[in-house]
């Protein structure tokens, strides 16, 4: 008992020295539980400082996968979510976990794989048959396996190729991020599904190219929900409301459109607040 | 292979032009880390000198159960703490997660075993008649301990070396309950996850050879104190 204590007097301590923020309001604190895009991108390293000195909130950023960005959500462990998995989305706001749904950005998924491109799908327009011509050549396939936006998107084109690939000898996982993927995958010169952001931002790395880009299936489009409080009443639910309007203000919308141009000579995202999903692509 | 030479000196180019989130980090880790380390000497050299020096029925059973801690996987621990310190869970009133709190928690669970371990090991290695000497000169059982503990002395801070080094190489744990946050709760290792998978390979081995410098700074200062005076 003495030492349990002791050790709850240490961390205290630590506590009280290594976290000023917690001395503030514990409303102060948002969890945005987001995908690893919009992070590993920058995008967030940009938006986050501005959105925090204007309004005092302390934004914690927890990158994972869509997937699990939405369990957290619908545990009540974030207040507001940045993901890009629409099917997904549309169920978790049917079961009423998240409120006030709203269109931020989007960019668009590219196939890539090695130049040689040994199934032969270059310049194809269709994606779901370059991935079917993919599986039928039995060339490597490699997939994020993480239940990300990425891999549901993949699962959706496989299902419109008509396809079985699980199980498959061609089809592999890697269960890791789109970075760490795209990696495998140029080291293995195999083909993959990445998101255009991750791939312009590693693409010097890489060696691999864009083989198919620019069907309407291929659109990859960033949602921001906010936790329903009336579900989980520990939500931040002004905190989440605050940086869900802060995502669509014209001010942010306007950072977003213009960023990565320098670096990349493209913009990684184009800002789609008050737009239509239908409209997008056109 | 060039990369690799590209990171060596961004490493050295961000330590001596002294890059402020460079240098948070590393300061931040090393803090986490030592709290988290110190925690667990408390914890570790109690267990470990009481489960040493007493006889007990199922005393194997616990030894078995310590070293068996010592393997204890970071990202397990993590997961548990995690689920432990959700908002919704049956620690969520502290509202610690991501926090570097959490990280000292988890960092001293894993820890803690291994210095337990160690110290047992060490406490068990001194001879037996020591102990009934010492008591037959009329020490207490208080003073027996403390003597016995300066004896075993050098094992020990090889117990805190252990230990240290354990939780500052770990990120399994550090990333889920403290989350990587920006100037808030990243850590060397976990920047280093992260700043590969934004395919930034320079910067990522450069924060792996500045986490070795400064467990290698720390370990020389412990093995100078620990070498100093060998045992007769």
């Amino acid at each position: 008992m003495v030492v349990l204590s002791l050790m709850a007097a240490g961390i205290f301590m630590a506590a009280g020295s290594t976290t000023p923020v917690d001395a503030a309001p514990v409303q102060k604190n948002i969890i945005l539980a987001t995908t690893t895009s919009t992070q590993d991108s920058g995008l967030l390293d940009i938006l986050l400082p501005i959105f925090e000195k204007r309004t005092g909130y302390f934004v914690k950023t927890i990158a994972v996968g869509s997937g699990q960005a939405m369990a957290m959500g619908q545990k009540g462990e974030a207040d507001v979510l940045l993901v890009h998995s629409p099917a997904a989305e549309k169920k978790f706001m049917e079961e009423g976990y998240g409120v006030n749904r709203r269109l931020v950005m989007h960019n668009d998924y590219i196939i890539v794989g090695p130049p040689n491109d040994p199934a032969g799908i270059r310049g194809m327009k269709k994606a779901s048959e370059a991935f079917k011509k993919i599986a039928d050549s039995g060339s490597i396939f490699m997939s994020r396996g993480d239940n990300s936006g990425t891999h549901a998107k993949e699962k959706d084109i496989w299902k419109a190729a008509g396809v079985k690939y699980e199980g498959e000898k061609w089809y592999q996982q890697t269960g890791l991020g789109m970075g760490q993927t795209l990696a495998v995958s140029a080291e293995k010169k195999t083909y993959t599904l990445a998101d255009r952001g991750t791939y312009l931002t590693l693409k010097k790395n890489l060696g691999l190219d864009i083989l198919v880009e620019g069907d309407a299936i291929l659109l990859n489009i960033y949602h921001v929900i906010e936790i329903n409080p009336r579900k989980w009443p520990k939500v931040n639910a002004a905190g989440a409301k605050a940086f869900a309007d802060f995502m669509v203000s014209k001010g942010t919308q306007g950072i977003i459109k213009t960023f990565g141009l320098d670096k990349f000579g493209s913009p990684l995202f184009f800002p789609d607040a008050g737009k239509k999903v239908e409209d997008l692509g056109k | 292979m060039d990369i690799i030479l590209d990171g060596i000196r961004k490493a050295f180019y961000l330590l001596f032009t002294f890059d402020a989130e460079v240098l948070g980090i590393t300061w931040f880790s090393l803090k986490v880390s030592g709290t988290a380390t110190f925690i667990s000497l408390f914890i570790g050299m109690s267990v470990g000198t009481a489960v040493a020096l007493t006889q007990f029925p199922g005393r194997k059973f616990v030894v078995s159960l310590i070293n068996t801690g010592m393997a204890l996987p970071p990202v397990v621990v993590g997961l548990f703490v995690t689920i432990f310190l959700w908002r919704n869970g049956p620690l969520g009133f502290m509202e610690i997660l991501y926090t570097p709190a959490a990280m000292i928690i988890a960092q001293a669970i894993i820890a803690t075993p291994i210095v337990t371990g160690i110290s047992l090991a060490a406490m068990q290695q001194l001879p037996k008649k020591l102990r009934l000497q010492i008591l037959a000169l009329g020490a207490t059982r208080l003073q027996m301990v403390r003597i016995l503990i300066r004896e075993a002395r050098l094992s020990l801070l090889a117990a805190v070396m252990a230990g240290f080094g354990g939780v500052i190489s770990e990120v399994g744990a550090s990333i889920m309950v403290g989350g990587n946050i920006k100037g808030y709760t990243r850590v060397l290792t976990t920047a280093t996850v992260m700043e590969t998978s934004r395919g930034n390979f320079d910067i990522a081995i450069a924060l792996g050879i500045i986490l070795l410098i400064f467990a290698y700074m720390i370990n020389l200062v412990l093995t100078h104190v620990q070498q100093r005076e060998r045992p007769r």
